[in-house]
């Protein structure tokens, strides 16, 4: 008996957007990272091709975090004033991408000056040869201040800034443009505001080739369920056709999962949930390998031993 | 959805004195226009006025590929224009329309399939157009397997249950909507399901408004493609909305903005 053919085939496809660019393409990176490409729901060759494989961005801040719990730490402890050799050691770790996030320049984080920042982006830009993913502080006058002269500082380094929002898009679209950078769309864990806000700088002109979808990430526990809906419903839209919802996926593992309380809570204060010092890579890794499956494609992170464990499961998985 | 853009016909007079003078400037225009306004395909009918429909049929569609890349639909109900339009086609094309006998869809098939064109076909044999659901879905059922029997792929196979006017038969529309939904379970992947939508204002007042309701409520049962005015925003704003309502579409704001061609 035959057997009938089942495969399912995807009208649309997401488009391939590349981060980094090298020394031949007018940029200094060693390597580039393409992610996107989906012509299938994740993982499911055989309908089509599932596109790149996720990668992993380690996230760097331009300022010590404040409340990371002792067994993330002590990792990066000898490193948390020095972006760059965060950066290095995120390199060593097996991070695809470093994520420089600029949380400093708030007013209420060290409120850093546009020189600081900059120089801050070059150091990085020396110390690896990884691509970049610049992302801003979230408060909008600073942002519109900082960020633009941070793009013309990485002008030509073809990274992914970081964030476009329906409330204040303009600047970092028009910059992005300007130096040829790809750049991360924000929403709220709201779907029809991320396909607004990709039509909002679509229209400003910038190509959908160079976008990257950011719905706000909920942790294992804290909305993982909501952030893994809007992404599958997304990605399903993209596979139908709705070319304003065919970009990659970004989403942001490592900050969500950290500040859990699960991921904080002291073997004294929590004796009866397992271990501290394996919680919250559990909790990061398990946030990560979750929202995999909804077809995320950048996944920032924090922990090595996390990164190890979901690099070893997208190898598996592909 | 699919559009066929219905306005190089010459039933037109614009269109039937362009056939009459060769003059191609009218029809440039109406390929340019039609294919911005977001239509799938141009809709190419020589009408009754000129007296060699083969060579009428050939210089509409060079004029119109001189224009545009769009793909046409080559409209006659005689097989011998349709083979004198796909002798010069040069893009993607659709045969537009076999009626539902036998030995017309084997004859019809064959073309489609040599020239890798989508066909439409009528749910209509030689006994006429049937004033019922049921041998509405019968010839469709048989049309649906004439296609798997010459193995054209399901995705190229159009199904039109003909609509009349209002003034011609008032019950059709609720019926057609009944066809539609049956259409649907005929195969997996079903075929795709098209109506002559002007037709059903013909003779009546409100054109626009009829076509562009009863649009709304064919998309919800299931019918996907139209030989429609496509220079109605209106009426091209009524099926980006349906399909929106229908989960087709995420919304957004500019939802509307960002499907328009």
């Amino acid at each position: 008996m035959e057997i009938a053919n089942i495969v399912d085939k995807c009208a649309g496809t997401v488009s391939e957007v590349t981060i980094g660019a090298t020394k031949d393409e007018g940029g200094t990176r060693g390597k580039v990272v393409t992610v996107g490409g989906a012509n299938s729901i994740p993982f499911m060759d055989f309908d089509g091709s599932p596109g790149h494989k996720p990668a992993i961005a380690m996230d760097v801040y331009d300022v010590a975090p404040e409340e990371w719990p002792e067994p993330l730490l002590k990792h990066y402890a000898d490193v948390v004033n020095s972006p760059a050799d965060w950066a290095k050691k995120c390199a060593e770790y097996g991070a695809d991408l470093i994520c420089l996030k600029l949380d400093g320049i708030h007013p209420d984080k060290g409120n850093r000056s546009a020189d600081e920042t900059v120089s801050t982006v070059k150091s990085i830009l020396e110390a690896v040869d990884l691509p970049l993913i610049i992302w801003g502080c979230e408060n909008d006058e600073r942002d519109n201040e900082i960020m633009p002269k941070v793009s013309e500082a990485a002008k030509g380094e073809r990274c992914l800034l970081g964030g476009a929002t329906q409330e204040n898009y303009k600047t970092i679209t028009a910059v992005s443009l300007a130096d040829g950078h790809n750049l991360i769309t924000q929403a709220p864990v709201d779907i029809n505001i991320g396909k607004q806000i990709n039509i909002l700088v679509t229209d400003l002109g910038f190509p959908t080739d160079r976008i990257v979808m950011f719905q706000t990430t909920g942790a294992l526990g804290y909305g993982i369920e909501y952030c893994y809906s809007i992404h599958e419903r997304g990605r399903i839209a993209a596979l139908s056709g709705d070319q304003q919802m065919a970009t990659p996926v970004i989403c942001d593992v490592g900050h969500e999962a950290w500040r859990a309380k699960e991921a904080k809570a002291s073997d004294e204060e929590a004796p009866q949930w397992g271990s501290f010092a394996d919680r919250g890579i559990m909790w990061e890794a398990i946030t990560a390998t979750t929202l995999i499956q909804s077809g995320v494609d950048i996944i920032r992170m924090n922990h090595p031993e996390s990164v190890s464990i979901v690099k070893k499961h997208i190898e598996n998985l592909t | 959805m699919i559009t066929l853009a219905e306005r190089i016909n010459g039933q037109f007079l614009d269109v039937k004195k362009a056939i009459k003078d060769r003059d191609p400037s009218v029809i440039h225009e109406l390929a340019k226009k039609q294919t911005e306004a977001g239509a799938t395909y141009l809709d190419i009918n020589v009408g009754t006025a000129a007296a060699d429909q083969e060579d009428a049929m050939k210089w509409l569609v060079e004029s119109t590929q001189e224009a545009v890349k769009t793909p046409i639909a080559i409209d006659s109900q005689k097989l011998s224009v349709i083979q004198a339009g796909l002798e010069v086609i040069k893009n993607d094309v659709m045969i537009n329309s076999a009626q539902g006998d036998p030995d017309v869809l084997d004859t019809y098939m064959q073309l489609a399939k040599e020239h890798n064109a989508a066909l439409i076909c009528l749910t209509m044999n030689k006994e006429g157009i049937p004033q019922n659901v049921d041998t509405r879905i019968e010839i469709a059922a048989e049309i649906a397997g004439k296609a798997m029997e010459h193995d054209v792929d399901m995705e190229k196979i159009y199904i039109d249950p003909i609509l009349f006017s209002i003034p011609v038969d008032q019950k059709q529309p609720t019926y057609m909507l009944e066809v539609f939904n049956q259409i649907k379970l005929i195969s997996d992947p079903s075929p795709h399901i098209t109506v002559g939508l002007s037709n059903l204002a013909q003779g009546t007042q409100e054109k626009s408004l009829i076509c562009r309701t009863f649009l709304t409520m064919a998309i919800a049962a299931g019918m996907d493609t139209a030989l429609m005015d496509v220079l109605d925003t209106e009426l091209m704003d009524a099926a980006i909305c349906a399909e929106m309502l229908l989960n087709k579409q995420i919304y957004s704001d500019s939802f509307l903005k960002a499907a328009r061609p």
